[in-house]
């Protein structure tokens, strides 16, 4: 296929672009096959560049002969776009809502662009497990790195490699993984050098109603206790919601096989509900009157803080179980895709100081949220401005970076970071130049070559 | 003293408030002045002092089985619950404290009895530090059209004015009595502010007592000759900070407002601010919010929004702005009334200086300002503070309010004020407290009559001593960031008013940012300085050794070929040893980071409540956890993980672990 086919008016004169807080702009509007381009084409003025991956939603209005574009964009910009002619108008929003939903992943920017900049560092090769295993090698002998799903062939959605108990072969591990949701055998997710205890993720056991076990599982899971220590199961699904999903196979670790272990409960939520509320936030921040009611009670019935509120307090818990407690913890939910990333990784933050260095919190992401599977193309395919209401998007990386703010609001000479790279790393996520965010898992990404491109963190 | 009944009283136990089962153990002592709570834990023994004049209310709660418990709510925003083992002694301080804490006299507050131990010429010093004439005089004033005007000497025409006033020349004393005498409280238009940039200016009032049809002559002329002392502008604003339908109400008694047919050339507008009432019950309000124990963030956010708190301050603020805005768009002069132009005129006329005026940003510029249009104009801080016994309904926090608009202003402009938000704190404290005379009655008329500048010491003296406490590490002194007006944006953007929990809930220990930038800044500040002066220190005496040196070399080369090095080294040795210890001569940072190789360095964050994430979002939570406190809570904490199935509802068990 052929941009040049979906753009039907490449240029336009004399368009005028609103912008809140910016005085109007009057200039040569040009689609592109990745972008929205606006300039004066006077010097010394700031041209813009809009991704079209970046548009959320557009209206357009007509007044007369003069059209009106109002572009909502995934990162929460709105910009409006005064077009003369109508059929001009009307072509450009075809041309961008065309462009702006397609499909497949390899139309997309970050395999055409190039940068203008010396890369210095592959970043596909900077944050390897392997590295990761070796911070841990020197401290502990009772992990190793497991091949087992170099073909993706046991968990699709886990990476080739990855990090488990020493005292499991591999052939467990396959046997694990068919009594998981998804394949996500539980795994290393950060060990805590002080006192050797570690944080594991992985998806709902599959005990279904009437009750299956699996040896292996509760060995695997067990070779992380000390003798005469219980761990914690932290499931972030309140006990209801755990109950109801043994009846679609699902389910969480019964105590009688689980004796070793203390299961609590948190109700972190997941999907659209998430999804309608960031909708709600930011129409109630976009809210135009002067009414600091309506802004409160607006905020308050987004429920945003009531979820930012539940993520830390579980994130903390799970914090305190390990660091205080001295106890190892396995944290899952229903996939453990969303809701168990959010914990495990904020978890880090607060116990981990390299986790707060730049550096550390690329690691970070790129382990808790790129490896482990967060399916990025699929929840941050439309943000606050759709209409789309589909199951599968929601903010929940967007809500684990509010979180790391929180955190950084309270402890603010405790990161090396600044708030502007969560805001880099939201607007990345959504629509982007570089392939890092792209797709939902390490399979994807190895299939779709994704080597050949550049990603964010070089 | 001979109120106090009981002195001291044992084993009464101060409980926290957030984890009730925690409480400290220790005597309480009732003085002239404080109420003092000693911990018995014998390392610590620490120690918790609360003056008689911050105690707002003391109540007796139902009796537990620990004894009788007694709940201090102070004006400082600190509340302390104590619980007394007999009931008795319950009573001898509850009964001794009512009395404490609303004396009848002047004589009983605790300036009267404070001494910092300065001598008389230093306290005469100290209340000479604020000068109202140089404030004038830098203003600009006298000039062509305004003068000092003595129209008010020994309080004839208005008893809460001052007797300095500056006035329009035009306006002879018959206009001004004429016009006091249609003004509520014979509070006659006087000036507020001068912009000597455009020459127009801010001035004050009281309502007219218009009623339905009432004129006056001499008022009419008094805002024509403030319009033409702003010679640049054809017409001038009459601001009624109230809200219409009081303003209307207001007729029906014979006050009101002013008939824009009856003025020439003005342009009248209200401004709804609300009365003393129904501020004192949105505080009220918002403060049983800051009380709550765990509350979820809706809660807060219903609670907050509930109280109106935010919408009164934005109120006072939008006012500010309005006026910041004619005056130095519009270029058009501003005359502010509510009803007795002593509130609500008050805030509007100071924050609108603030705004428009880089002067007032700075530390003594704001203490300027608060003598300015609070102290000198009358604003009734004994009534509204409650420093006397008196009618409770005269009690309200509008200077509170006040602060809290500049401290939000801080938040939006981080670098235009040359203090921190400690010094607002510290000023809030001490209108409450007594401690010093400025805030003393209800005007300066009465101040006068007590003689309080022989008697008491001044605050503002205190805190310019100390005032590198109250700096800014991020002021920036350069005058393109500085001067001239802040202007707030235009579009609506609510999320702006933030809930401010450094002051609401500052005894809260372990509630705020438990890292201050600030003091973290200052520290690297002052750092840098000591090391600068060290460098010049040691520049200097690198200088000396070279002169020395080449002098040696010379006297050397004379009689033999020197060895420059040699000739370095001794002297090097000699004279510029000077040990400087870095470790202990540079200060420590006062906050944690991970960089500073803390062994612990998990960050500690709250289990519950992030309740401040309020319209700001800045994180904070009810939940007490110093580092040091959650050793002892997670020693239980394995107790809150529900058994297995119990069906527990899942935050019960987090109010297990909060409580444990």
């Amino acid at each position: 296929m052929e941009f040049a086919e979906l753009i039907k008016t490449p240029r336009v004169d004399n368009v005028v672009l609103h912008r809140p807080f910016y005085p109007a702009v009057e200039g040569t509007l040009c689609l592109t096959g990745h972008h929205l381009i606006l300039s004066s084409r006077q010097d010394n003025t700031e041209e813009l560049w809009l991704l079209h991956s970046n548009i959320d939603a557009i209206d357009k209005r007509f007044v007369g002969p003069l059209g009106t574009i109002i572009i909502k964009c995934k990162d929460f910009r709105i910009i409006q776009l005064d077009i003369p002619g109508m059929e001009e108008c009307l072509n450009i929003a075809s041309s961008i809502e065309a462009l702006s939903t397609l499909d497949s992943i390899t139309l997309m920017y970050p395999f055409f662009y190039r940068p203008m900049f010396e890369v210095i560092e592959d970043g596909w090769h900077s944050f390897l497990p392997e590295q990761e295993f070796e911070l841990y090698s020197s401290a502990t002998s009772e992990w190793r790195l497991s091949y087992v799903n170099k073909e993706f062939a046991v968990c699709p959605s886990y990476p080739p490699i990855v990090i488990v108990p020493k005292a499991m072969d591999d052939e467990a591990l396959r046997k694990v993984a068919t009594f998981r949701h998804g394949g996500r055998f539980p795994v290393l997710s950060y060990y805590h050098k002080k006192n050797g205890m570690v944080i594991m993720r992985s998806g709902q056991p599959l005990t279904g109603t009437n009750g299956r076990r699996c040896k292996e599982d509760e060995k695997l899971i067990n070779a992380t206790l000390r003798a005469g220590k219980r761990g914690y199961i932290i499931d972030t699904r309140p006990l209801n919601v755990a109950q109801q999903a043994r009846a679609k196979g699902g389910g969480f670790e019964q105590e009688a096989h689980y004796p070793q272990w203390r299961r609590i409960h948190k109700s972190i939520e997941r999907y659209h509900i998430l999804q309608e509320s960031l909708i709600k936030l930011v129409e109630a921040c976009n809210d135009q009157t002067h009414n600091m009611d309506r802004w409160l009670s607006r905020l308050e019935a987004s429920n945003w803080l009531t979820h930012i509120k539940e993520i830390l307090t579980t994130a903390c818990l799970a914090a305190q179980c390990l660091d205080r407690e001295g106890a190892s913890i396995l944290i899952h939910g229903t996939e453990g895709t969303d809701s168990t990333l959010q914990v495990t990784s904020l978890a880090q933050i607060i116990l981990e100081p390299r986790s707060r260095t730049i550096r550390g919190f690329e690691a970070l992401i790129e382990r808790e949220w790129l490896q482990a599977g967060h399916p990025f193309q699929q929840r941050c395919a439309q943000s606050a401005y759709c209409n789309s209401k589909q199951k599968w998007e929601s903010p929940v990386f967007l809500l684990f970076l509010d979180c790391v703010w929180q955190i950084l609001r309270q402890f603010p000479c405790s990161f090396e970071f600044n708030e502007n790279l969560l805001i880099m790393l939201f607007e990345h996520a959504y629509a982007s130049q570089f392939g890092t965010f792209l797709g939902n898992n390490e399979s994807e990404r190895y299939f779709s070559a994704l080597e050949q491109i550049l990603q964010v963190f070089g | 003293m001979e109120h106090i009944r009981t002195p001291k009283v044992e084993n009464v136990r101060l409980v926290d408030r957030i984890s009730s089962k925690k409480a400290a153990v220790g005597t309480l002592y009732l003085t002239a002045t404080h109420v003092i709570f000693v911990e018995n834990a014998p390392d610590t023994r620490k120690e918790t002092w609360i003056l008689h004049s911050q105690i707002s209310t003391i109540e007796k709660q139902a009796t537990t089985a620990a004894g009788y418990p007694l709940l201090i709510r102070c004006k400082n925003f600190q509340l302390l619950q104590l619980i007394i083992p007999q009931e008795r002694d319950c009573h001898d301080v509850y009964i001794s404290l009512i009395r404490l804490a609303r004396p009848v006299k002047y004589e009983e507050l605790y300036c009267f009895s404070f001494n910092p131990k300065l001598d008389r010429e230093e306290r005469e010093q100290g209340w000479m530090l604020i000068d109202l004439r140089e404030e004038y005089k830098r203003m600009g004033l006298p000039n062509n059209y305004w003068q000092l005007s003595d129209v008010n000497r020994d309080y004839r025409v208005c008893d809460s004015y001052p007797t300095e006033l500056y006035v329009p020349k035009t306006a002879t004393a018959h206009i001004i009595v004429g016009s006091s005498k249609f003004r509520s409280r014979r509070r006659f238009p006087a000036l507020s502010y001068y912009h000597k940039d455009n020459h127009v200016s801010i001035c004050r009032s009281s309502q007219p007592l218009s009623g339905f049809s009432a004129r006056c002559l001499e008022d009419e002329q008094m805002l024509q000759a403030i319009r033409k002392a702003s010679p640049g502008s054809d017409f001038i604003y009459v601001v009624d900070t109230r809200p219409k339908l009081n303003a209307m109400a207001n007729r029906a008694a014979g006050k009101g407002y002013e008939n824009e047919d009856n003025y020439s050339n003005i342009k009248f507008q209200f401004i709804g601010i609300e009365n003393i009432h129904v501020m004192r019950n949105s505080l009220q309000k918002m403060l049983e919010v800051c009380e709550l124990k765990s509350p979820s963030m809706s809660d807060f956010l219903w609670g907050l929004e509930n109280s109106g708190w935010l919408r009164h301050i934005k109120a006072i603020l939008d006012a500010g702005v309005f006026i910041a805005k004619a005056v130095s768009e519009e270029g058009a002069s501003v005359l502010v009334h509510c009803s007795d132009g002593w509130d609500r005129t008050a805030q509007v006329c100071s924050v609108a200086s603030l705004l428009l005026d880089p002067h007032y940003r700075t530390l003594k510029g704001f203490m300027v300002l608060i003598e300015k249009d609070w102290i000198s104009f009358g604003h009734k801080f004994n009534h509204r503070y409650g420093n006397l016994d008196g009618d409770p309904k005269e009690i309200s926090p509008v200077i509170d309010q006040f602060i809290e608009c500049v401290w939000q202003l801080m938040e939006q402009f981080p670098c235009a004020f040359e203090f921190n938000e400690r010094f607002l704190i510290h000023i809030q404290h001490h209108i409450y407290s007594c401690q010093f005379g400025n805030f003393l009655c209800n005007s300066q008329k009465e101040r006068q009559e007590l003689k309080i500048q022989e008697r008491t010491y001044s605050l503002w003296a205190h805190l310019w001593k100390n005032r590198g406490d109250y700096l800014n590490p991020l002021f920036r002194d350069d005058p393109s960031q500085t001067q001239g007006t802040l202007h707030l944006p235009t579009t609506p953007c609510n999320f702006m008013y933030k809930f401010w929990s450094g002051m609401y809930n500052r005894f809260e220990k372990g509630l705020q940012p438990r890292q201050s930038v600030t003091d973290y800044l200052m520290a690297v500040k002052e750092e840098t300085q000591q090391l600068e002066e060290e460098l010049e220190a040691l520049e200097e005496r690198l200088e000396k050794i070279q002169k020395v040196q080449l002098n040696r070399t010379q006297v050397k080369s004379k009689q033999s070929e020197p060895s420059k090095h040699s000739g370095f080294s001794t002297s090097d040795n000699s004279t510029a040893n000077t040990p400087q210890d870095y470790s202990g001569n540079t200060k420590s940072f006062p906050s944690r980071s991970p960089s500073q190789g803390d062994e612990d360095s998990a960050l500690i964050l709250p289990q519950d409540n992030l309740k401040s994430s309020d319209p700001d979002l800045s994180a904070n939570s009810d939940q007490e956890s110093g580092v040091e406190d959650l050793s002892c809570r997670s020693a239980s904490g394995g107790e809150c993980a529900p058994s297995e199935d119990s069906g527990k509802d899942p935050d019960s068990d987090e109010a297990v672990f909060l409580t444990a």
